[in-house]
């Protein structure tokens, strides 16, 4: 049976299915369902000055019959009495003592971060988990991503939790941001003992077009609000892994951003996350969703012959390279395979009007499976991409004879590249 | 168990819902709404968790999609082949509400048992030992899914059957275009795999094995031994060649080979779904002309209004408010035609008019005897109906004697059966773990 057990930054759980800081960690009674249901940790709804929140806050795009591909807030952090959240606190805590418990937390002055730090570890909080990232509301009052976006701000305060306290410290980082790295290394000069990435995008979801109000609207006005969902994930994939392959950043890396299925958590996982945690998907389908998340998770390791997460954590880290570093002569062409094409012709007009115009009808006009010149095809995968059948069309290696030769090389030594296909 | 015959009849037939496709499943998991507290779950007798189930063939979480289902019915692969899903789970999707096609919850449900049958034992082991033993009689879905739940518990189990192979009518009775016998006899193997299932089989109780004997040989009793054979008509002429209980039919032509090449006319006499799945084999072995003659109105017939549509597609022809008294003898060797009288309205008959239906096949689908008169020598169990009086959990007046199945609900389907005998399972754990014997 694979070992589930995961440490971020000292923060131990059964496994590293964690509830992001959001809604589904409102309270107690919900983090104590969700820890039933399975969940491994719970990262509390932030904690901080009391706020007044609107109607509405949500907003969603729908994809394919279902609403949430992408998802928006303009919730605010918790709006109970900071009491019945550190009464419910220890209450959790006392009844599960072996999961992840960590205090979201986002203040404005040192004495303000030196109570309520103080006052999550009386409640009991196995960390701390400082809210740099909320990107509405939040940041016109200098919190959440008016924090993140300053490396210097990040790391004084980062310095500051960590002189309070005793318990394992993460920065929450913003992706409203054009390079992820300086922040989380000002997050590790403040001395972190991690981070967890990515808070909600800068967004606004959409308008309705009947009363010309964006949405969510609130009365006759809307604000922009944090983006969310399945359809960050790319985004969040990016900046966990910007930070896991920098040589210079070393320290654990909690990933969050459009986590629906135990799939997406892999993919984390081998981009260098520890634990990986999870709002969207729960506020739409609920706590139960992490029963196949935790079974997925254990055949995936058994079926790689993996006993426990290290064997995953950062595999696909060293894969992920710059640009300059790819092999300009690695050469591929499409293949169908007609035993497969339903004669769609999908590929045809892809490859006609978004790619390289080598996709062509077949020759002879009573056959719907489509012709590839391979002279002209720069192998670019958008055939593949449109193509309805798995595995009927395929993205086959050429031996053109030419040694492996990167851009990089191309420039220092002068190596030799291929012909380019596609460009006449 | 010996192997079963290779010159079945019922290998004539193909499947008449072909499996899905892996492409074809994960398309149609992903149109799954994946509700909370779904109104399939509530539609299934053995509530097994649909969009949970559904939801991991999505994530190709096949493993845990079995075991979802398998946790609570263990005979989850036969009932994604015979349970009639359009009057349960498909019946009840939220989507039959939209104008939308309802999701093929049995079709999905055997994709998923199917992989998880391909893939090795099931995810089960016996539970350490507690020392006692319960007896099973009748080795159908309802003692199967028993014994596994008891098995699971750690209880000895031991079942007891007449006949010489296991699976009950999973096996002798389920329509070959539903489910063929080898695949209901695979089944029972995979459940027979957590061990320790011990089976008697040629040992009929209380002919063979007195009740008083198997009271003193197990802690507990589950009886699970179904319904007794065809009624008949008690009409002149009812024994002629070419005349059959329906049901006795259905299991030679499963289990052996029938003869039908010469066959013509075949008429199967009764309403349920029992004539329902006769009229349809029989047709579908090639009878030219298949008739049904039932009693009463088309509308009240008891057997599913989508079976009979199926059967109409076919050819057969239905003949209503006709009562059978007789039976044309065709030089008695063979039966030739059934004679009957139209009845009214009230089922009185209009007139003596006899009418004959030509056939030289009748096949009696009118009910099964009950056997709840076998239980008369135990102290406590009631019959009323026929059918053995007992709680929702199958707890009869004698605090060792538990039944679930046919001759507790008097014949309904395999999915009840299996709810029955785990629900009854559970019982007899706290019977046998907070006051037994």
């Amino acid at each position: 049976m694979p070992d589930l057990r995961a440490n971020t930054g000292g923060i131990r759980s059964p496994n590293p299915f964690w509830l992001a800081s959001a809604p589904p960690t409102n309270s107690g009674p919900q983090i104590m369902r969700a820890f039933d249901a399975g969940w491994g940790g719970a990262v509390w709804k932030t904690l901080g000055q009391p706020i007044q929140n609107v109607s509405s806050r949500f907003g969603a795009i729908p994809f394919g019959g279902k609403n949430g591909v992408g998802f928006n807030n303009i919730e605010l952090i918790t709006d109970r009495p900071l009491e019945s959240n550190f009464r419910e606190m220890a209450e959790v805590k006392r009844r599960y003592p072996n999961h992840a418990l960590i205090a979201s937390l986002m203040v404005e002055t040192r004495e303000e971060w030196k109570e309520i730090i103080k006052r999550s570890e009386d409640a009991g909080a196995d960390g701390l988990e400082l809210n740099f990232g909320c990107p509405h509301g939040m940041c016109e009052r200098g919190m959440g991503s008016a924090v993140g976006q300053e490396p210097a701000v990040n790391e004084r305060i980062t310095s500051w939790a960590k002189e309070f306290a005793t318990v394992p410290v993460l920065v929450k980082l913003t992706p409203n941001v054009g390079d992820i790295v300086p922040h989380g290394l000002a997050a590790q000069r403040g001395g972190a003992d991690g981070v967890s990435l990515i808070n909600t995008i800068k967004s606004i979801i959409g308008v309705d077009l009947d009363t010309m109000l964006p949405r969510p609207t609130v009365g006759t006005k809307s604000s922009n609000g944090g983006y969310c969902g399945v359809a960050v994930r790319p985004i969040a994939l990016h900046m966990a892994a910007a930070l896991a392959r920098d040589s210079r950043f070393n320290l654990p890396i909690s990933g969050i951003g459009g986590v629906a299925n135990w799939q997406h958590a892999v993919e984390f996982l081998l981009l260098g996350s520890s634990s990986v945690q999870v709002c969207t998907e729960v506020m739409l389908r609920g706590y139960r969703i992490v029963e196949d998340m935790i079974e997925g998770l254990e055949g995936y390791m058994r079926q790689h012959g993996v006993e426990t997460l290290d064997g995953l954590i950062g595999r696909s880290v060293p894969a992920y390279s710059d640009w300059g570093e790819l092999d300009l002569n690695h050469e591929i062409v499409a293949k169908i395979d007609a035993s497969k094409c339903i004669g769609c012709q999908l590929c045809v007009v892809a490859c006609h009007d978004g790619a390289h115009q080598c996709i062509h009808p077949n020759p002879d006009g009573s056959l719907r499976v489509p012709f590839v010149d391979e002279s002209e095809c720069v192998g670019c995968n958008l055939c593949q991409i449109v193509c309805p059948v798995p595995d009927c069309i395929t993205m086959e290696r050429v031996d053109n004879g030419f040694a492996p030769a990167t851009w990089n090389q191309h420039l220092t030594e002068g190596a030799t590249l291929r012909p380019k296909k596609g460009s006449h | 168990m010996r192997p079963l015959a290779l010159n079945r009849t019922e290998l004539a037939f193909a499947d008449g819902k072909p499996p899905y496709t892996h492409l074809q499943a994960v398309t149609e998991a992903n149109r799954c709404l994946y509700c909370s507290d779904a109104p399939c779950i509530k539609a299934c007798p053995t509530s097994i968790n649909i969009p949970e189930f559904i939801r991991k063939i999505a994530t190709e979480n096949l493993a845990g999609s079995a075991r979802t289902i398998f946790d609570s019915n263990i005979l989850g692969h036969s009932c994604a082949r015979v349970c009639p899903v359009e009057v349960l789970c498909v019946g009840d999707c939220v989507y039959n509400h939209m104008g939308v096609p309802p999701i093929q919850i049995g079709k999905l449900q055997r994709y998923a048992t199917d992989r998880a049958a391909e893939a090795g034992p099931l995810p089960y082991v016996a539970g350490p030992d507690t020392g006692k033993s319960v007896g099973l009689v009748g080795g159908g879905p309802a003692s199967l899914a028993a014994a596994h739940r008891l098995r699971r518990f750690g209880h000895a189990v031991t079942i007891y059957d007449k006949r010489p192979l296991l699976g009950g009518l999973n096996v002798t009775g389920v329509a070959p275009y539903k489910m063929p016998a080898a695949d209901g006899a695979s089944e029972v193997e995979r459940v027979l795999a957590i061990g320790g299932i011990q089976v008697e089989l040629g040992v009929s109780v209380p002919d063979d094995l007195s009740w008083a004997d198997l009271l003193a040989r197990h802690d507990a009793v589950f009886i699970g031994f179904g319904l007794g054979p065809d009624s008949r008509l008690q009409v002149a002429g009812e024994a002629l060649p070419g005349v059959f209980g329906a049901v006795d039919w259905i299991e030679q032509m499963k289990l052996g080979a029938v003869p039908v090449a010469g066959l013509r006319r075949a008429v199967v006499v009764g309403g349920g779904n029992t004539a329902m799945d006769a009229v349809r084999e029989l047709a579908g072995l090639g009878v030219a002309h298949v008739s049904l003659v039932y009693r009463g109105d088309e509308a009240g017939m008891s057997g599913y209004r989508h079976e009979w549509e199926a059967a109409k597609k076919l050819g057969v022809r239905g003949v209503f408010r006709m009562q059978p008294v007789g039976f044309v003898d065709a030089g008695g060797e063979a039966v030739a035609g059934l004679r009957c009288v139209a009845l009214g309205p009230d089922k009185k008959p209009l007139s003596d008019d006899e009418h004959v239906i030509p056939a030289d096949l009748v096949l009696l689908a009118i009910g099964q005897g009950k056997l709840g008169a076998l239980v008369a020598g135990l102290d406590g169990v009631e019959v009323a109906g026929g059918r053995v009086v007992a709680d929702a959990a199958g707890r009869t007046g004698h605090p060792r004697v538990f039944v679930g199945g046919d001759c507790k609900n008097g014949g309904k389907e395999v999915v009840n059966a299996v709810a029955d005998g785990r629900d009854a399972a559970i019982a007899i754990h706290t019977l046998l773990t907070e006051g037994g014997r």
